[in-house]
């Protein structure tokens, strides 16, 4: 394979171990307000991720970064041209970084209301703009010969962009109510189990227009993503948690591997001119820099799955509401007194 | 403002944002794991207190360290597509390479270290902290080798098919010499960021006789971590300029808004009066400090901005070559005054903390003397607050420095910084994000300054009752199981977290 090749395959590696991962954290975020009743309810929501969504978002500054260093046309013309739901993407991503580490440090219920409010903006909104970015990618923007985006953002404003932010909205939404069944006791255990089936009467209609909306050359993928969000509706109904969150895993990563097999060897096509596109090779770095590249990824990859695994293994235990002490916060308020 | 303007507003606002953060983040997390190891190693329960409490400070400002973080990823795409394309070969690969050796290091390990106090034992967890420290260390390296291959160039060629920058040795890049003489330096000034936040939390509670197990040690620690990295500052700055005047004689021309060559050259401490080679109305001046700062010899010749704008002009074609002078010339000042100034503070107060502060006690007026059994008088304790700030002040300025002292190259020599912006990008988009970016950093600086002020003024948890929970580690095999407590109570205990969101 040529390393052009290898990359692209890398990079799809990155995206879809991104989607997989923080795709549970945004249905989490998403989910605070349906399935934490009170309080301490949304604490043991925000727990079940507390110690590993920042090692997830790790995952887009990787794949961002590993763009701009294997594919530097594509880097541009992405981020150039989706300026603002990037920007929209920042914002969120921002202030939910911000709610998870401040929204216990006051004990105030306006401070902690308007933190989650954060956390549910900061979810759901990057949930469905990376579909919504990804959507419009694979149908193609208008680029001209100069490799430049040179449409507006009227131009992103499309069904294919819609259907790919309703499609990772859904899904994220259910990978992380199996998440949270998977990972919680009691009644947010119970309640997060009948949600995902709710949820999963969604994401199946919607994941299949759009996958089969996108394009037909990969349908075995996009019918094995079906029925794995089938089968994790199953899972999910008798109870099997642990087999539900790899079906609704599995899903996500098929999915994204029909978006990235449909977009090969492309990795911005253009809607003006074929020959407009950016693919593997035009828009790839020199052979010397992937070749780097390739040596750092194949160093420290496993590493960081070595590690990230690890710290999925101490963390493995569900928690309930029981398990949350008293808010940081609420120490310091003694204090003050 | 065109488009330009905007973009170059946006960077250096997120970027100097960015940079406040990130210096406290290097700082604090060695420091904090030092104190942790202390606690390993000694079992002393006031070491274990200082760590706990300096981590929460830590944790406070490192999540506005990575959400600002993110923009500066991404933002070279968004607003600089034109730059990225033309050294995306080149620059790509040190800022991947950071985010998967570095960032995946800090936040993972970060994780278990603020939710594995009841899991891990005693030294894994502390290791954990210092695995952080290593990863914030790698990150500055990296992102400092992109940085400094835009001063200076190296390891790369042009395409002369495509015009752009190509990498042709990474080796090259990873061992540039400006590299090597930054990162030093923005490690020794992160060291005093961090140090100083210490010594300023630290005074603030000793002016009140509070926490004094924890807040001594923590003041000691601080104190000679701050003065030795000055030293460090200092001798790496001096590095740094000796290789600035060979690789950017324009940049060292600007920081003494010297406009004609001489030698010997001196140094001016301030000037009142114009900086465009006009008369000035005064001027501190040390003699030859230019001439040795510059070249290493107390009579080297300085060539001044004129003289530098004339070469460049033969080399690069017409244009105009010169920086925005009063910039380069204060914030080079401000950047070595604030800086040395929080040094004064340490070496001040472990003056008087230490034996001479016995007989210096006695030097003082009545009314400013420390009461009886004290050598530091209060009002010094309370002034040492301020120096909190110094050192992030020196680091902003050295930045504002060397990225305004470049221009108006983005890459020296190389690709000018107005031919970096993303062309498909309107002037109205730009300033929506620069207005976004603005008001929502303002409104988190805020938010963070008053939790940090909070946070540190309530100072470290109270000393664990004897059979506390968290004193036991896991590696007694009982998970905090409290023998003396009520059925009920005794298993809420074992079952809560140490910590939770
Ligand atoms: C000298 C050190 C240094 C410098 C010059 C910069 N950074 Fe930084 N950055 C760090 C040192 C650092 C750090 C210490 O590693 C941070 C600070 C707080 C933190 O959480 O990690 C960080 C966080 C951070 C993150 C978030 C990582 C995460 O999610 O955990 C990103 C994406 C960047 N940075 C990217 C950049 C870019 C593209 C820069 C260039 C303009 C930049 N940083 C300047
Ligand atoms: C590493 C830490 C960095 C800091 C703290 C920093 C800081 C700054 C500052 C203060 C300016 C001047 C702002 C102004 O002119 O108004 C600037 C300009 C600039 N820097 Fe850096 N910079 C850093 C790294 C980088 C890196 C890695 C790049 C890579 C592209 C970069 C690209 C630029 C660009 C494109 C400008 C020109 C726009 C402008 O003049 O504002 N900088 N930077
Ligand atoms: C006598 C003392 C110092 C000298 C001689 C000195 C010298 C320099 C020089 C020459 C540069 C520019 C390098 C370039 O553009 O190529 C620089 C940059 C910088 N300085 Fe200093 N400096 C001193 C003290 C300090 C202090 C006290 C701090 C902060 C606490 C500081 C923080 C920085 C930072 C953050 C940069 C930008 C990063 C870099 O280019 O390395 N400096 N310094």
């Amino acid at each position: 394979m040529e390393l052009t090749t290898v990359w692209f395959v890398v990079l799809a590696f990155l995206w879809t171990g991104y989607f997989f991962l923080e795709g549970f954290d945004f249905g989490v975020g998403a989910l605070l307000p349906v399935l934490g009743r009170n309080d301490t309810e949304r604490r043991v929501l925000i727990n079940t991720i507390g110690p590993v969504w920042d090692g997830n978002e790790v995952w887009v500054v990787a794949a961002v970064g590993a763009t701009f260093a294997a594919f530097p046309e594509w880097y541009a013309t992405l981020l150039s041209a989706f300026y603002l739901p990037m920007l929209l993407i920042l914002v969120a991503l921002i202030v939910r970084a911000l709610a998870f580490e401040y929204r216990g440090k006051r004990v105030d219920p306006t401070w902690q209301r308007r933190w989650d409010r954060c956390i549910v903006f900061g979810s759901v909104v990057p949930a469905f703009a990376w579909g919504f970015v990804f959507g419009n990618l694979l149908a193609g923007l208008p680029i001209g010969a100069d490799k430049e985006f040179v449409g507006s953002l009227a131009d992103l404003f499309t069904v294919a962009g819609l259907l790919g932010g309703l499609t990772t909205l859904t899904l994220f939404l259910l990978h992380g109510a199996v998440f949270l069944a998977l990972k919680t006791t009691g009644e947010v255990r119970v309640r997060a189990r009948a949600l995902a089936g709710r949820i999963l009467l969604a994401a199946v209609p919607v994941t299949a227009v759009t996958l089969a909306a996108a394009g037909q050359e990969s349908w075995a993928i996009s019918a094995a993503a079906i029925v794995a969000l089938v089968a994790a509706g199953v899972a999910n109904a008798r109870g099997r948690e642990g087999w539900a969150f790899l079906g609704t895993g599995a899903a996500i990563v098929l999915a994204t591997a029909t978006l990235f097999v449909l977009l090969f060897p492309a990795v911005a096509p253009s809607s003006l001119a074929d020959a407009n596109s950016l693919t593997t090779t035009n828009a790839a770095a020199t052979p010397y820099t992937l070749s780097i590249m390739s040596w750092a990824a194949l160093a420290f990859t496993p590493l960081v799955l070595l590690y990230q695994g690890w710290t999925y293994w101490v963390f493995r235990k569900r928690i309930g509401v029981r398990d949350i002490p008293p808010a940081a916060g609420a120490a310091l308020t003694r204090v003050a007194q | 403002m065109d488009q330009l303007d905007l973009a170059r507003w946006q960077f250096g606002i997120t970027t100097v944002y960015h940079y406040i953060f990130v210096p406290l983040t290097i700082g604090l997390s060695a420091l904090t794991a030092t104190l942790e190891t202390a606690y390993v190693r000694t079992g002393k329960e006031h070491y274990k207190r200082a760590a706990k409490f300096w981590g929460k400070l830590f944790l406070i400002n490192f999540a506005i360290g990575v959400a600002t973080g993110l923009v500066q990823e991404f933002q070279f795409g968004m607003a600089w597509s034109d730059y990225s394309r033309y050294v995306g070969d080149v620059f790509g690969a040190p800022l991947a390479i950071e985010a998967l050796l570095a960032f995946f290091l800090e936040s993972t390990f970060l994780g278990l270290w603020i939710f594995g106090w009841d899991r891990l034992p005693r030294w894994v967890h502390a290791a954990c902290m210092w695995i952080v420290a290593v990863g914030t260390m790698l990150s500055a390296y990296f992102i400092l080798a992109a940085n400094s291959w835009m001063q200076h160039p190296v390891g790369y060629r042009i395409n002369p098919e495509s015009g752009r920058a190509e990498l042709t040795d990474f080796v090259a890049v990873l061992t540039n010499s400006t590299l090597l003489s930054a990162f030093p330096h923005v490690l020794f000034a992160c060291f005093m960021t961090g140090a100083a936040l210490m010594i300023g939390v630290s005074a603030w509670h000793l002016s009140r006789r509070r926490h004094v197990e924890v807040m001594r040690p923590s003041f000691k620690l601080a104190s000679w971590v701050m003065l030795v990295a000055a030293v460090g500052v200092v001798l790496s700055g001096d590095m740094q300029a000796r290789i600035m005047t060979e690789q950017q004689p324009m940049k060292m021309a600007a920081a003494e808004a010297l406009y004609d060559t001489v030698a010997p050259a001196s140094f001016s401490i301030f000037t009142v009066g114009s900086l465009d080679g006009g008369d000035e109305i005064l001027s501190i001046r040390v003699p030859r400090l230019l001439s040795f700062m510059a070249t290493g010899t107390w009579d080297g010749e300085v060539e001044g901005i004129n003289d530098v704008q004339r070469e460049e002009r033969a080399q690069y074609g017409e244009g105009d070559y010169r920086p925005i002078v009063p910039v380069t010339y204060w914030s080079f000042r401000l950047m070595i005054g604030f800086g040395l100034l929080a040094a004064v503070v340490a070496a001040g107060l472990l003056a008087l903390t230490g034996p001479p502060g016995r007989w210096i006690r006695k030097l003082w007026p009545r009314r400013l003397r420390p009461s009886d059994g004290e050598t530091v008088p209060r009002w010094v304790w309370r002034a040492a607050v301020w120096a909190i700030p110094l050192p992030i002040l020196g680091n902003s300025f050295g930045w504002i420095f060397t990225e305004m002292g470049r221009q108006p190259w983005v890459v020296y020599g190389m690709l000018r910084t107005a031919d970096g912006v993303s062309p498909s990008v309107p002037a109205s988009t730009v300033s929506l994000s620069l207005t976004v970016f603005t008001l929502l950093y303002a409104v988190l600086g805020v938010i963070e300054f008053r939790l940090l002020r909070t946070y540190a003024k309530a100072g470290p948890e109270a000393p664990a009752p004897a059979r506390d929970p968290d004193d036991d580690g896991p590696d007694d095999g009982d998970d905090g199981h409290r023998p003396d407590a009520g059925e009920n109570a005794d298993e809420s205990a074992e079952r809560q977290l140490a910590f939770a969101y």
